[in-house]
This record gives C-alpha cells, sequence and structure tokens, in this order.
C-alpha cells in the first residue's frame, strides 16, 4: 500500500489537530521536524471535524487547517465532516 | 563559493513545567489551557489563616460539602485561559455588536408596536438586575472556590454576566430612553411579578457554601431563565414583531449555548468523583430548581400569559434531561 501524509506548520492550534488524528488512525506515525510535523499513513488518513472540536474546545471548519497547512499527498475526499486522504486509483 | 545550507534541528531540553508535566504523565507539550490552569492556585506555605475566617486557610477545600480527591479533575471543554476566553468573547461581541448596528442603522426599534416594545422594556430591562447577581455570585464562587481549574472560569462567567447587564442595559436604551431604565429598576425593586425573583438572587448572595451558589446560579437559574426567557420568550416576541428584539438578545442567547457546555462538564465531574457528592447536587438541584421555577412563573407569565404554564412545564422537562445528562436524576 503507498503512504499518504499531511504536514503542518508546528503551531498550538496544530498540536490539537495532530492529536485528533492520531485518535482517529492508531496506525499513523507522526515525524517531528524543526517547525514542521508531517502525519504519514498508509493508504489512508482521515481528519474527522468532531474530533477535532473536541480536543480544541471550541467549534472548527475543516477550512481553518488550511492555515497551517504546508503540504499533502493523495486523492482528497472532503466534506464538512471529514477530510480524507487516500490513493483512490 | 560555495554555500551549504544545513537544517539543526534544535529540540527543546523540556516541553512543559515539572508541575503540568507530572499531570500529563510525561514531558509531552502542553497546551496555554493546561499550562495557565493545572496546579496553578498556592497551595503551600500560608503560616497565617485570614483574620476574617480563622476557621478556614486561605484557598481551603472544606468551604463547601462537595469533597473532591483532585480539584483539578474538573475540565472547562471550552479550554479557556484569559486568551482564549478574551477571544471567544470578542467574536460573540462582535456578532452582537453587527446585530445591534443594523437594528440602529435600519431604525427597526421605531417599526417595532407599542405592545412588543412594552413587553421586550418590561421584561429584559430588570434582567440586568439578575445578571449582575450572577456577577457577584461567580466572583464569590471564584474568591472562595478551590482550584484554578474551576475558579478561573467562574471569574470569567462572572465578567460575562456583567457584558451581558450592558447589553441588557443598551436594549433598554434603544428601544425607550433612560427613564426606562428607571423603570425597570422601580420594578424590580417594588413590582409583584419580580419579588419572587429578587428574592431569589439575594438569598444567593448569603449562600455561604460555594458549590450550593454554583448549582443555584450556574445551574438551576440560568437553566431555566435562559431557555425561557431567551428562547421561548423571545420565539413568541418574533413571532408578533418579527426578529428585532431577538436581535438584541443575541448575545444572551448565544452565550448560553457556550456556557452550558462548562457546568455540564462541571457538574458532571462532581457528580461522578462519589455518590455522596451526587446526592447532595441532587438536593441542592432540586430545592434550587423548585425556587426558581416559582420565582420565574410570573416573568414568564407577563409575556406569555395562559401559555405560560405549557412553557415552565416544557422548560422543566429539558432541565431534567440536561441534568440526566450530567448525571443527576432530579
Amino acid at each position: 500500500m503507498s503512504t499518504v501524509f499531511i504536514a503542518f506548520q508546528r503551531t498550538d492550534e496544530v498540536r490539537a489537530i495532530v492529536e485528533a488524528i492520531m485518535q482517529d488512525n492508531p496506525a499513523a506515525q507522526i515525524d517531528e521536524q524543526p517547525g514542521m510535523v508531517k502525519v504519514n499513513a498508509d493508504g489512508r488518513l482521515v481528519v474527522k471535524r468532531a474530533t477535532v472540536e473536541e480536543k480544541l474546545g471550541r467549534d472548527f471548519d475543516l477550512q481553518e487547517m488550511h492555515v497551517h497547512l504546508i503540504t499533502l499527498s493523495g486523492n482528497i475526499d472532503e466534506d464538512d465532516d471529514q477530510f480524507v486522504l487516500a490513493w483512490k486509483h | 563559493m560555495q554555500i551549504d545550507l544545513r537544517t539543526v534541528s534544535i529540540t527543546p531540553l523540556r516541553q512543559t513545567f515539572d508541575h503540568v508535566a507530572k499531570r500529563l504523565g510525561g514531558d509531552k507539550p502542553a497546551s496555554r489551557y493546561q499550562e495557565g490552569t493545572l496546579d496553578v492556585q498556592a497551595k503551600t506555605n500560608y503560616h497565617y489563616r485570614p483574620t476574617w475566617d480563622p476557621a478556614h486557610k486561605i484557598f481551603d477545600e472544606t468551604r463547601t460539602a462537595i469533597k473532591m480527591k483532585d480539584w483539578y479533575a474538573f475540565k472547562d471543554p471550552r479550554q479557556f485561559y484569559y486568551g482564549s476566553w478574551t477571544q471567544a468573547r470578542a467574536r460573540l461581541q462582535e456578532t452582537a455588536e453587527g446585530d445591534i448596528e443594523f437594528v440602529e442603522s435600519r431604525g427597526l426599534a421605531s417599526n417595532l408596536s407599542a405592545a412588543v416594545r412594552k413587553l421586550a422594556l418590561e421584561l429584559y430591562v430588570p434582567l440586568r438586575h439578575v445578571e449582575w447577581g450572577a456577577n457577584m455570585n461567580n466572583a464569590s464562587i471564584c474568591a472562595y472556590g478551590f482550584g484554578t481549574a474551576i475558579t478561573a472560569p467562574a471569574q470569567f462567567q462572572g465578567m460575562d454576566r456583567l457584558g451581558s447587564a450592558q447589553y441588557l442595559s443598551r436594549l433598554g436604551l434603544l428601544l425607550g430612553g433612560p427613564d426606562d431604565l428607571a423603570a425597570a429598576k422601580n420594578a424590580w425593586l417594588n413590582a409583584p411579578a419580580w419579588q419572587e425573583l429578587r428574592r431569589y438572587v439575594e438569598d444567593t448572595f448569603v449562600l455561604s457554601d460555594w458549590f450550593e451558589l454554583y448549582v443555584a446560579q450556574n445551574l438551576a437559574l440560568d437553566g431555566l431563565m435562559f431557555p425561557l426567557l431567551f428562547k421561548r420568550v423571545d420565539d413568541h416576541l418574533t413571532s408578533q414583531a418579527g426578529p428585532t428584539v431577538s436581535m438584541l438578545t443575541r448575545f444572551q442567547a448565544d452565550w448560553f449555548v457556550d456556557a452550558s457546555k462548562w457546568v455540564d462538564a462541571t457538574i458532571k465531574t462532581a457528580a461522578a468523583e462519589s455518590a455522596e457528592n451526587k446526592a447532595q447536587l441532587e438536593a441542592w438541584t432540586r430545592a434550587w430548581t423548585a425556587r426558581a421555577a416559582k420565582a420565574l412563573q410570573p416573568v414568564v407569565a407577563m409575556a406569555l400569559g395562559d401559555a405560560a404554564a405549557g412553557a415552565m412545564e416544557e422548560a422543566m422537562t429539558q432541565f431534567k434531561a440536561r441534568c440526566a445528562k450530567a448525571g443527576l436524576s432530579v
């Protein structure tokens, strides 16, 4: 299976987002870089709005994630509730 | 000349403070909320007891009947520390100001029928005294409570209520004038419909158990008052005269949803701690809810007339469902 990944700038808010990703994708691996945090996963990675909201303690629009986003790889399937990275083809 | 770029990774020697790391179970990066909350209140090296209350220490766990093994078990799901609280409130205020500005600029207030305007003034303006009472009570919870995890959000809650009182004054000045504020104060002091509620507020001022005060104010009174006056009565006014008044009380309606998250979490944590806590909380909730319902009944009747009894019953059912979710059967 191919790897998908998503990389963020390391900010206070991103810590909650990454925590949420790790909870929803237990098999994912974190790669901490200076100023950047990258999450790798085999085949599929999901960011769920409800989990991020719980970690962040406030309402969250998945679009807010893009403020912190550096890069990603995988085909995106996004709606209001979740953001899924996977190789569909 | 050749320049080599090289990445140097500098890892911090420690991720957070030792006392925070101890609670997180290891040296992990902590959020601002955690660093600004956990074990912040001083506990040791108090040599002297306060002269005004020699039976207790300055910060004392025994000022309430509620017992907790760890007072930092309380969590604010909104994760408010001073910074995040001011940001959240600034957002709320921006929306509220926008709505008030809209009502002003379109002259919506002057289009209200005399009956609706009178009702809105008589109903919402005296409430600023209730809001001020809630400010005092939450400040008292902060002063006598134990542990930053509950005292800090209580202080935020108190300041929110002061803001709410100010918005009610704005409503009064927008729909009426300074005379209406004076009339509302007079009604609060003398009109029969308000006396039971005034008694409730004044009785809570002298409660010495701060957790009982928390239940009486933040759970029982607010839990009935906001759904009834800022939702049920608000719907009634909107159906009669459009959303003008609703726009002026937007702050309260939005704020209550936000504050309830914290109140629910606090009650849930305290009730889950022990059977004694649960029984104590249930007894307090039952007693204060009955009084709150009695106090609000004449006020709701002012707005809804015959429909008031049904509205009270409905609010009570919802309130009981909310308590059940937090682990209290009342």
